[in-house]
């Protein structure tokens, strides 16, 4: 084998060729002399101690295909897993337009040369406005949880207050997210967790506890509608107009799937709205494929608080052409570092585009549809779950997409349960038993439009067997 | 790209497409959710009963309406107009590699695009797979004892960095007082703002004569107060501080923790290990140095790893193998819990896990020799360019994998700018090279970044270019300030986009700002 066939696929000047090409080129006899700036004892102690590259497309296809089929999927099992992470159908047409080299690969251009791009993104915050019926949206965070702790953030720097208020019945998962945002109580601008009483009865955020609560030193009331349990929150105007009362900020979050069929937060005195982008056209991917937004009314106030990067539509120097390009950068940490609103970076600009493809799809009808689906779905898995022996559905506040199962009356752990299902190829909802004392032995279910109405009887068949035994 | 010195004909792809909300035709519909089941639909009664009014949505949102063909084809529009990597793009600091199509292929199957990540361990032992060797890598490029997955990017990563520096101290009942976090001006932004955004108080070194701080201004900042230093090496001028391992033994001395940002990677890549040096925690980014593709600005992975010293207060789950079998350690009593919901990017980090493969020892090991090497070769040809000059001349000694630039002298001579001279760059199909974070330390910088994917014939196109370019400004400057003229908008003109009667971040408040376009492209709905 001679030297130049040891040429790699990814990198073209792995010849031998090109190497003594630039090596004669720069005057150096060999690479070496190039890292003259690096001191000796600062270089590495032995050598890397890794395999060789596997250059061929085939063997490394077949390693990793190894690995990756020992995973099971949701597509070869009946999953009603949902939390955080949902299983929705992903239209074709988004697949294809996310994974066009020309979106996949880019990292930064200017307006004129990465034109698509940015109109693209323009599109998803455009659509992503008429769903929230706001003005303002920010590029896409990291996450849901990710953005609310940026909101609660804002809030805090709107109104110099270091108190949010969060119901008890948040995901733990998003909470972990926010913890960090709101800094340990040893640092000066720590901002105060106070947990809202929920009434399990209901799901519902209690009142009178949130109107104790309430005070001038309350930066912001943030909740979810839909929640982590799926309750919809039915008394969202009161308390944003109870958060009001006392200058508080109300933050909502929201799935924006549920927006064809629920109202959007906006019309309920939400101030800054939050959520989740992965259900519009992302799949699950682990996790990995989550997301998040912010959006709020288009006010100076507001606006000025961004800690995301923004895009505006612009003019040209062309009359009556239309670009677009950054606005309040220099807020960003990428204009004033440390001076910035909290941080900015990589987010997840990928999904921004799957998510402007998925709007667009589908349209107005689309989400009225696809909601109703969802709700009707949820429904008649409640109410067939509900028939079983042993079993309640809890929390008796309307629901979307996601339901509490309480099998407490059957005396089997959740985990059991799950684990006889899984045996007849079904992922049973996550086990709330460790994160909620209130919920021992109860799961969440997530229903979503990819479950037919023989999906739900499957499971409650199998279910019963199981309960049985 | 070269064509044996000829010149390339290139012309950006137009297709005047409207804003989607423009297009369309009421009741058109591009997806059609599944029919509802009647038995099902009888059981769960009438539609109005489904949500309370209050909570009821009262009217459709205002989307548009298109067929699913009409959607395709706008965003493949879009995709084409959209130049990215299709040229050759040298964006420094954002080390443009290429992106292994077989980890798009793969990662899209369901193995990993339809997993839920609160599945059951047994079904996600390929998932846990994949990161447990990927981590097992990044540990011995680095020397580090644990990787950490979970960030959503560099910027992440850095501040996956300021929450473990806190939960170290407070763990140590010391983080009252250490609250200053040490930084260059020179060390990506994000290492400052994450600091601040933590709590901490930042104090940024400034540069001195040899490209970097001195050691004394280094003493003259570290404290009881300080938490921990977090620094770029080399920084995105190319230049390595020779002094490092003196910088983290101060911190050290002090009772501070360094982090080592590595977003500068590619040129020292299995030249040495953070962990040698000292620092007791790194970060990597998987879709920069690792072969993972950048999406634009993500989905991203900030890798970031640590010395055992510091495990037990990264976010959790962390992968652990137990005999034959991977499991997640979920909690941990002193972990910072979580910078992100689930475990980070996993798509992202099977595609760097599969790169890493492909690229093994070796080829990683060439891979920065070669950076540094093309880097050097522009070098000698970029500095003959009537115009360019390079940031710290007095610095004889060899870049590392990228140089900073200036056409400060271009500008002085013709007025023509950095900006200007990249918005006619892009006339030739060579996308914008990255300028300089900021402040600039230099006048009119800019900062290509040649790396290892890019041929000798895709450099020297790259550089004749530049040098096309400038000759031009010699010739003719307005042709240069009034570039592109080839792409597929004309220049922005963003003198009022930071006012708020102007920006428009939706259609929606475009159209209240300022009204229906006077020019509507063919295909809007009306037109």
């Amino acid at each position: 084998m001679t030297a130049t066939n040891a040429a790699h696929p990814y990198m073209a000047n792995s010849t031998t060729a090109a190497r003594a090409q630039m090596l004669a080129a720069v005057g150096a006899a060999d690479t070496e002399e190039l890292f003259e700036q690096i001191p000796a004892d600062h270089r590495l102690r032995g050598g890397l101690d890794l395999p060789a590259g596997i250059r061929s497309e085939v063997e490394l296809r077949r390693h990793l295909l190894e690995l990756l089929t020992k995973n099971e999927t949701c597509e070869s099992n009946l999953s009603f897993l949902g939390g955080g992470c949902w299983q929705h159908h992903v239209p074709a047409v988004c697949e294809e337009i996310v994974s066009r080299t020309e979106f996949v690969t880019p990292v930064w251009g200017t307006p004129s040369s990465d034109y698509g791009r940015n109109h693209a993104w323009f599109e998803f915050a455009s659509q992503l406005g008429e769903l929230l019926d706001l003005d303002f949206v920010g590029l896409p965070v990291y996450s849901y949880g990710c953005a609310s702790g940026h909101a609660i953030r804002m809030a805090a720097r709107l109104t110099g207050r270091r108190e949010v208020l969060v119901p008890r019945s948040l995901d733990p998962e998003r909470l972990a997210v926010i913890r960090n945002y709101c800094e340990p109580a040893e640092m000066a601008d720590h901002i105060a967790i106070v947990p809202l009483e929920v009434d399990w009865e209901t799901g519902l955020i209690d009142l009178d506890d949130l109107e104790g609560k309430l005070s001038v030193a309350v930066a912001a009331v943030y909740f979810e509608s839909p929640g982590y349990l799926g309750t919809i929150e039915t008394e969202g105007a009161r308390i944003t107009a109870l958060a009001r009362g006392v200058g508080a900020e109300s933050i909502v979050g929201v799935d924006p799937i549920s927006l064809g069929v629920l109202a959007p937060p906006s019309r309920y005195g939400a101030d800054i709205v939050v959520g989740t982008t992965q259900p519009l056209g992302v799949p699950m991917n682990c996790g990995g494929g989550v997301g998040g937004f912010i959006a709020s009314r288009d006010e100076e106030r507001y606006a000025r608080e961004y800690p995301t990067l923004v895009l505006s539509a612009c003019e040209t120097i062309e009359p009556g052409e239309l670009g677009f390009g950054m606005t309040l950068f220099e807020q960003s940490s990428y204009g004033s570092r440390e001076k910035g609103k909290d941080w900015t970076g990589n987010s997840v600009y990928l999904w921004a585009v799957a998510n402007a493809v998925y709007m667009s799809l589908l349209g107005p009808q689309g989400f009225v549809e696809i909601g109703e689906a969802i709700l009707r779905r949820s429904r008649y898995a409640a109410q067939r779950l509900a028939g079983l022996e042993g079993v309640e559905v809890r929390l008796s506040g309307p629901f979307f997409k996601e339901l509490v199962v309480d099998f407490g009356g059957t005396r089997r752990s959740v985990a059991a349960i799950n684990e006889a299902l899984r045996e007849q190829a079904i992922f049973g909802g996550h086990d709330l038993s460790a994160d909620f004392p209130e919920l021992d032995h109860c799961a969440l279910y997530c229903v979503t439009e990819v479950h037919a109405k023989e999906d739900i009887d499957r499971l409650v068949e199998t279910l019963q067997e199981v309960i049985g035994r | 790209m070269s064509n044996g010195g000829r010149e390339r004909r290139y012309r950006a792809p137009i297709w005047d497409e409207p804003i989607v909300m423009e297009m369309g035709a009421p009741g058109r519909r591009g997806f059609v959710p599944p029919a509802t089941d009647p038995e099902l639909a009888a059981a769960t009664g009438p539609r109005e009963d489904l949500v309370p009014a209050a909570m009821r949505r009262a009217e459709p949102p205002a989307l548009p309406e298109l067929t699913e063909f009409e959607v395709q084809r706008h965003y493949l529009h879009l995709a084409q107009e959209t130049l990215g990597m299709l040229g050759v793009n040298l964006f420094g600091t954002c080390t443009m590699k290429y992106n292994p199509r077989l980890g798009e292929h793969l990662t899209a199957r369901p193995e990993i695009a339809a997993v839920h990540p609160l599945q059951d361990e047994d079904t996600m032992q390929g998932t846990l797979a994949a990161i447990h060797g990927l981590d097992l890598i990044l540990r011995e490029l680095s020397g580090m004892d644990q990787f950490v997955f979970q960030a959503g990017g560099g910027a992440d990563a850095a501040y996956t960095n300021t929450c473990v520096t806190r939960a170290y101290y407070a763990a140590r009942g010391e983080l009252e007082r250490r609250d200053e976090v040490i930084t260059t001006i020179q060390a990506h932004p994000c290492n400052a703002a994450t600091a601040a955004a933590a709590g901490f108080k930042v104090v940024t070194l400034t540069l001195e004569e040899d490209g970097y701080p001195s050691v004394e201004q280094l003493r003259a900042a570290v404290s009881e107060r300080t938490a921990a230093l977090m620094v770029t090496n080399p920084d995105d001028m190319g230049i390595y501080n020779p002094h490092i391992k003196e910088w983290v033994e101060i911190v050290h001395a002090a009772g501070g923790l360094c982090f080592y940002d590595h977003a500068n990677f590619n040129g020292v890549m299995g030249k040495l290990r953070a962990r040698e040096l000292g620092f007791d925690a790194c970060m990597y980014m998987l879709h920069k140095t690792f072969g993972a593709p950048k999406g634009g600005g993500g989905p991203a992975v900030g890798a970031y790893g640590c010395a055992a010293e510091l495990v037990p207060f990264l976010p959790r789950p962390l992968v652990r193998r137990e005999g034959g079998r991977f499991r997640l350690e979920r909690d941990a009593p002193q972990s910072v819990g979580k910078v992100r919901e689930f475990w980070g990017n996993v798509p992202q980090i099977v595609k760097a896990y599969g790169w890493a493969r492909a690229m093994g020892g070796d080829g990683i090991e060439a891979a920065s020799d070669l950076s540094v090497l093309a880097n050097n070769y522009m070098e000698d040809r970029l500095l003959a360019i009537r115009g360019v000059t390079k940031s710290h001349p007095q610095i004889g000694a060899r870049r590392l994998e990228m140089t900073r630039y200036s056409l400060g002298t271009l500008t002085e001579e013709t007025g023509v700018t950095v900006l200007d001279v990249e918005n006619r760059m892009v006339d030739y199909g060579v996308d914008a090279p990255w300028l300089s974070h900021e402040p600039w330390i230099v006048p009119e910088p800019f900062t290509p970044e040649p790396g290892e994917l890019w041929s000798i014939e895709d450099i020297d196109y790259w550089i004749d270019t530049l040098a096309r370019v400038c000759e031009e400004a010699y010739a003719d400057p307005e042709l240069v300030k009034t570039a592109p003229h080839e792409q597929v908008i004309h220049r922005l003109d963003a003198a009022r986009i930071d006012d708020p009667d102007y920006w428009a971040t939706t259609w929606r408040a475009y159209l209240r700002k300022h009204g229906p376009r006077d020019r509507v492209p063919a295909g809007a709905s009306g037109a």
